[in-house]
């Protein structure tokens, strides 16, 4: 089944319910996508979680939903950064809750919920205070933590290009988050500068293959 | 006597850092050892947001927003760079196909953990990204700090007060006053600046190794893979 095309963002993000864990790509800015979180503003769809690498940027993006009082939890690695205020300032409020993640614990952990994967032993943060409580197991010599999936109701990702199909090409750095969310949401939608036509993507540079997209927006 | 500057640490760093090798830069201090790596010596540099083969910053005007370095900085791509997602730039940490990474610290115990992320202070945003998967990932961890911090207080330390970043994960220490190697649970001093092996031994807690008049520490030179 092709992707559906939506002819606007807040067509594409229509459906997204009060209460859902959302997935936002983007590592900084790059890969964010501004346009699917500005529509998700008009929308309305609050008491959201929302799981990405930084805590908003600045006051666009993340940044200005977190400043409309949207989000009930943030689940990320870097929150805090040299232009996190917005964020800064509802933590310090206590108006938001952080789950903080080892980033590659992040990507693996929806990359284990988009893979059909229950849950998996890692090394990293053995012995830290971002493992305290979780089972643990040597393996090797090494002690691993159990971690568990991330699964959203919805992925928003920005991306380069798409086709009619939903595949998917990123561009550089932007990459970063966006193949491993694609696979882990019930509904992902991607925000891409350009859609072509079937058969005008090289296959063999398509990153997240359509199967995984459910809505593409050109903006 | 004084020590090393920042940028002379960095420059000690890129030194020894085998040719070849594959190299992620912690944001912050350890971002400025790149500046310091001698054209030709086929070191790669990794960064966590998902490329290999990272070049320098851009000239004015040049930048591209999707195109940063972990701290969120413009950088360029270099002949020979490749593009993958965060899933994969992870798994090359953890898989242990990094050689060395190189990170800051807040304290370093002599048996190797590593504090770097949070300093537990209640007001304090804790940020980790990818620090710990660093730390326990890469085959070498080096770590560049001050050797103490402003209180006076070392961060060379028989054990850390600070949250832990990793458990027995730093190889090395370069500091302004010297570089250990941390070999069970002894620090070795390689080197000092300015300072002296039994002044080191007065002012630190944790066991020492005088490691000074040793054969010579590794140069790139030397240490072809």
């Amino acid at each position: 089944m092709s992707a559906r095309l939506c002819v606007s963002p807040d067509e594409a993000v229509a459906e997204v319910e009060d209460g859902s864990t959302v997935l936002i790509g983007g590592f900084g800015m790059a890969g964010m996508p501004v346009q699917l979180i500005d529509a998700l503003i008009r929308q309305g769809a609050t008491g959201l979680t929302v799981v990405s690498n930084n805590a908003g940027n600045g006051d666009t993006g993340l940044a200005a939903l977190l400043a409309k009082g949207r989000v009930r939890k943030m689940i990320c690695s870097f929150p805090r950064q040299v232009d996190s205020w917005v964020f800064d300032g509802l933590y310090r409020e206590g108006r938001i809750e952080l789950e903080l993640v080892p980033q590659g614990n992040l990507a693996e952990r929806m990359r284990a919920a988009g893979a059909g994967i229950g849950a998996f032993f890692t090394p990293t943060g053995a012995g830290t205070p971002l493992a305290e409580g979780r089972e643990t197991r040597e393996i090797d010599g090494r002690l691993h933590v159990l971690e568990a999936p991330i699964r959203g109701d919805v992925a928003l990702i920005g991306a380069h290009r798409a086709d009619r199909m939903g595949n998917i090409v990123y561009r550089k750095t932007a990459r970063n988050f966006g193949p491993v969310m694609a696979t882990a949401a019930r509904s992902t939608i991607v925000q891409v500068h350009e859609v072509v036509d079937i058969g005008e993507l090289d296959p063999e540079a398509v990153v997240t293959p359509g199967l995984y997209v459910d809505k593409v927006v050109a903006v | 006597m004084s020590g090393l500057t920042k940028d002379e640490i960095a420059a000690l760093v890129a030194r020894d850092i085998p040719p070849g090798s594959y190299v992620n830069l912690g944001i912050g201090l350890p971002t400025q050892v790149a500046d310091h790596l001698v054209d030709g010596s086929g070191v790669v540099l990794h960064t966590e947001n998902g490329m290999l083969v990272m070049g320098p910053r851009p000239a004015e005007g040049e930048h591209d927003p999707d195109l940063t370095n972990a701290g969120k900085q413009p950088v360029t791509e270099l002949p020979g760079a490749s593009y993958f997602d965060s899933a994969a730039s992870f798994a090359m940490m953890r898989g242990g196909h990094l050689d060395v990474c190189v990170l800051g610290a807040f304290q370093v115990s002599a048996t190797g953990d590593l504090a770097n992320w949070h300093t537990g202070a209640a007001d304090a945003i804790p940020a980790v990204g990818g620090a710990m998967d660093l730390a326990i990932g890469a085959r070498s961890v080096f770590v560049m700090m001050t050797l103490f911090a402003k209180d006076g207080s070392p961060k060379l330390v028989p054990e850390c007060t600070y949250p832990l970043t990793g458990v027995a994960c730093v190889t090395r220490v370069y500091s302004d006053l010297a570089v250990f190697d941390l070999v069970g649970g002894e620090a070795i001093v390689r080197e000092t600046f300015g300072t002296t092996y039994d002044d080191l031994e007065r002012r630190l807690d944790v066991p020492l190794r005088d490691g000074t008049r040793a054969p010579d520490p590794p140069h790139p030179s030397k240490e072809i893979r």
